[in-house]
């Protein structure tokens, strides 16, 4: 299992998630660094990502759009905030209004990424993704998440709830 | 409150609770607490600040963290105001961490195919020039 670690912090609305991979740092960073290869991940098969504008560097932006089943594209952007290949990226997440303005009120969420090799083209990768508000988290769910997790997710609701009021 | 509504409600934050210590979310301990005691609803900011040896500032810095991220909320009780626990925004907040979690597992999952088919690619690639 490649996932080995998950943190999650309701009160602080963050989620922490730390990755190993059979790679060298270089390779993971890699991952991030490559806007051909972010496409690949980003967004699900039934969500692809497009990144249009990509400048990786402190004070940059990446522009991107995700393409969903019915032909919606909802666009987002990251501001860039620290790059430090291959260990270190800091990035703010923001979306894009409907009528194609940026969305400068509230960012959606905060990613930090750090990457260290442990051994030998072992990478471990560790995610921290901070939210400001339960409504940015909504909002950044609803871009680009595909229908059958969301249906997943309120299934297991409504079992939850269900067995509240039983009990 | 009825005791019904009280006991669903214990039971809701020991779910929670639980939740917690099975995916080991190491949340800030005070306000963790916090939201435990302002489950009852009972307590303004100063009465809550009693239970903790920190300065009555640190407390109310706790609360308000809480009351940004939408867990506790603050009610009016003729003249006081006290701190209250908003169980639905706490069930909101676990939920959509859920979804997050799900979310960059799947994000991780095709992360690692890539690099695995990448390296496939470059091992035939350096089969095919050392066959020439």
């Amino acid at each position: 299992m490649t996932v080995t670690a998950v943190r999650k912090d309701p009160e602080r609305l963050t989620l922490t998630i730390e990755a190993e991979f059979d790679a060298s740092a270089e390779r993971v960073w890699q991952l991030w660094a490559d806007p051909r290869q972010l496409e690949r991940w980003w967004g699900p098969p039934t969500y692809p990502a497009t990144f249009t504008k990509y400048d990786l560097a402190p004070g940059g932006r990446v522009e991107f759009y995700m393409t969903g089943p019915a032909g919606d594209q909802p666009h987002g952007y990251w501001d860039v905030l620290e790059v430090e290949p291959p260990h270190r990226l800091l990035l703010r997440d923001w979306c894009v209004n409907a009528d194609g303005t940026p969305d400068t009120d509230k960012p959606l969420n905060t990613i930090h990424v750090d990457i260290e090799e442990v051994a030998h083209r072992r990478t471990r990768m560790s995610i921290e993704i901070v939210f400001p508000s339960t409504d940015a988290m909504e909002q950044a769910l609803a871009m680009g998440t595909d229908e059958g997790l969301s249906q997943a997710v309120s299934q297991i609701d409504a079992i939850l709830a269900g067995e509240i009021i039983q009990r | 409150m009825t005791v019904r509504m009280y006991n669903r409600m214990v039971v809701l934050m020991l779910t929670v609770l639980a939740h917690d210590r099975i995916f080991g979310a190491l949340g800030d301990a005070t306000r963790r607490d916090i939201v435990r005691r302002a489950i009852e609803g009972e307590e303004g900011v100063a009465e809550l600040a009693e239970h903790y040896s920190m300065s009555f500032a640190a407390v109310q810095k706790h609360i308000a963290v809480l009351d940004r991220a939408g867990l506790v909320k603050k009610h009016r009780i003729g003249r006081r105001k006290v701190v209250r626990t908003n169980l639905e925004g706490l069930r909101v907040a676990r939920r959509l961490l859920d979804q997050y979690e799900e979310l960059w597992r799947a994000r991780i999952d095709r992360m690692n195919e890539l690099i695995a088919e990448m390296a496939s690619a470059i091992d035939t690639a350096e089969t095919k020039e050392s066959k020439r």
